[in-house]
């Protein structure tokens, strides 16, 4: 009784006066500061952030940016409450010091703090060979930098752009290039578009897609060299296959390397797929032991879902970075009764050639899939994802108004195949093999990633 | 202004498209596209259309906090 009241003294002399650091100033950390304050957080806190930016949001920058519509720097988040924070902006953190509670600073300054958020997110792989990655006209698309960019060349009327990479980003670029009238080219070393997140049966409706819309998809290749002429401009791509082509633009959408570079010695359980926590967002030490004082959240994180075996999952969703970051916030200035676990049932949206791709779960759970509503060849459906008899996962072309139903069976566990619908019900609704790429194989990097329950069951290289 | 749409909510019912046009846009049957800062002009076609999302997916910020200029 006696230590129950210390430690809920303890909880209220940190609410009133602790002091809490976020590095990773986007989305998760904005949402983090947020929910702080809201919740009743008075200390100081303290918000470090690479870019020179404050938060802004990253899904409209392959999109409304890139089709011209919007400003690179119009993407700016809005703010759903005050932060009274100390901003760190346009520095990075470079190292933890867990044993004295302090950050450190490229500048050199070290940030003190009593519980620490770690949200940095991640990176755009960059082009393998730097020296070809510098040519002008090479990009990447994961930065408001990138995007401005990347439009200013799309504004320029290149006569082809080649996109290295056919997974959501990829695809979407090639969709802006395709209704901006530009011819694409888009070369994928694995069997199709969206294959990793969504598999090889999906991913064939997404390359007729694909086709359908005019872009030149080249599947089973991968782009060997680029090759700048003497102003230091990309001028030709040369593909596996012996192939050349003349392009003045090149995208590469290889997916994405974990910021956890600066966490090297700090002894937490971080490495190729993020900092592993618990489902509280509670970081884990090199040994699996829970910390008390370090959370993290984001796309960063990594961590188990009771829904998904317990396996660990990494997820590169705008919905995990948000709820993530409630989760941590309320977890870090609250008592154990109070916390909360973070169990996000998995959603993501992209939009390209004109159709609405939504899912729910995780779909690379599955080892089948069945169409359950409309018409595949129509690009106008709903297909469900199953595992040993259970649905784990659902996807909809243009059918995201059923996503909610498809999510409660997720909750569920509901039977894999679901009995058929009333009505809109496709042609073949025989479960099939969804048929997803061998995870260690470096192509079609998903971003949701099931990382297995130990660090080497999905091949991973940790640092 | 600024305002987000939360994607994976919002449903396409495109109640907020004729509400607010210059700032929230359909592509293709229900895929939603918008501008996420406004100018402020378009703030009161833009709660209107907020206000009419059957799902209340789309996020505007009321006012600007005193920090919202963070010192770099």
């Amino acid at each position: 009784m006696r230590t129950a009241s210390l430690v809920a003294d303890l909880v209220e002399t940190f609410r009133a006066e602790g002091r809490i650091v976020i590095v990773g100033a986007s989305l998760a950390g904005l949402r983090a500061a947020e929910a702080l304050r809201e919740r009743g957080f008075h200390g100081s806190l303290t918000l470090i952030g690479d870019e020179p930016h404050e938060p802004y949001d990253r899904p409209p920058l392959s999109k409304q940016v890139l089709q011209g519509w919007v400003g690179a720097d119009h993407t700016a988040l809005p703010r759903m409450g005050a932060v009274d924070a100390e901003w760190r902006l346009g520095v990075a953190a470079t190292g933890l010091d867990r044993v004295n509670r302090r950050v450190l600073l490229a500048t050199g300054d070290t940030v003190p703090y009593d519980r620490l958020l770690i949200t940095t997110g991640v990176r755009a792989r960059p082009w393998p060979n730097p020296a070809e990655g510098a040519l002008r006209g090479v990009f990447t698309v994961r930065t408001r930098e990138d995007a401005a960019g990347l439009q200013a060349a799309l504004n320029a009327d290149p006569k082809r752009v080649l996109v290295v990479g056919s997974g959501f980003i990829g695809s979407e670029l090639a969709s802006v290039c395709r209704e901006r009238g530009v011819p694409v080219t888009v070369a994928e070393r694995g069997g199709g578009p969206l294959i990793g997140p969504l598999g090889g049966v999906i991913g064939d409706i997404a390359a007729r897609m694909q086709r359908g819309a005019g872009v030149d998809l080249r599947t089973g290749v991968s782009v060997r060299s680029l090759d700048g002429d003497s102003d230091g401009r990309v001028r030709r791509a040369c593909f596996s296959d012996g192939t050349t082509l003349d392009v003045d633009v090149v995208v590469a959408s290889l997916g994405s390397i974990r910021n956890v570079e600066w966490l090297q010695g700090a002894g937490l359980a971080a490495g190729f797929w993020g900092v592993g926590c618990d489902a509280g967002c509670r970081a884990f030490d090199i040994n699996g032991v829970v910390t008390d004082n370090i959370f993290v959240a984001g796309d960063v994180a990594r961590q188990p879902h009771v829904l998904y075996e317990y396996q660990f999952i990494s997820m590169e969703h705008w919905d995990n970075a948000v709820c993530g970051a409630q989760v941590a916030a309320n977890n870090m200035i609250s008592l154990e009764t109070e916390r909360r676990p973070h169990l996000p049932l998995p959603s993501f949206w992209s939009a390209q050639f004109g159709v609405n791709i939504k899912g729910v779960g995780v779909c690379s759970f599955g080892d089948e899939i069945a169409f359950t509503q409309g018409c595949p060849e129509d690009y106008r459906f709903a297909a469900v994802y199953g595992r040993r008899g259970r649905i784990v996962g659902a996807v909809t072309f243009d059918h995201g108004k059923w996503l909610p139903y498809y999510a409660a069976m997720i909750e569920r566990s509901a039977p894999f195949p679901p009995p058929p619908p009333g009505y809109d019900r496709p042609a073949d609704p025989a479960p099939v093999p969804a048929r997803f790429p061998d995870p260690r194989v470096p192509t079609g990097i998903p971003d949701v990633v099931l990382t297995g329950h130990d660090p080497t069951s999905r091949g991973a290289e940790f640092h | 202004m600024r305002i987000v749409v939360d994607l994976n909510k919002c449903q396409g019912y495109a109640q907020c498209v004729p509400l607010a046009p210059q700032v929230l846009r359909l592509l293709g049957e229900e895929a939603l596209t918008y501008d996420p800062n406004p100018d402020d002009e378009q703030r009161r076609r833009v709660l209107r259309a907020a206000a009419a999302c059957p799902v209340q997916a789309i996020l505007v910020e009321t006012r600007i906090p005193d920090d919202a200029d963070p010192v770099t």
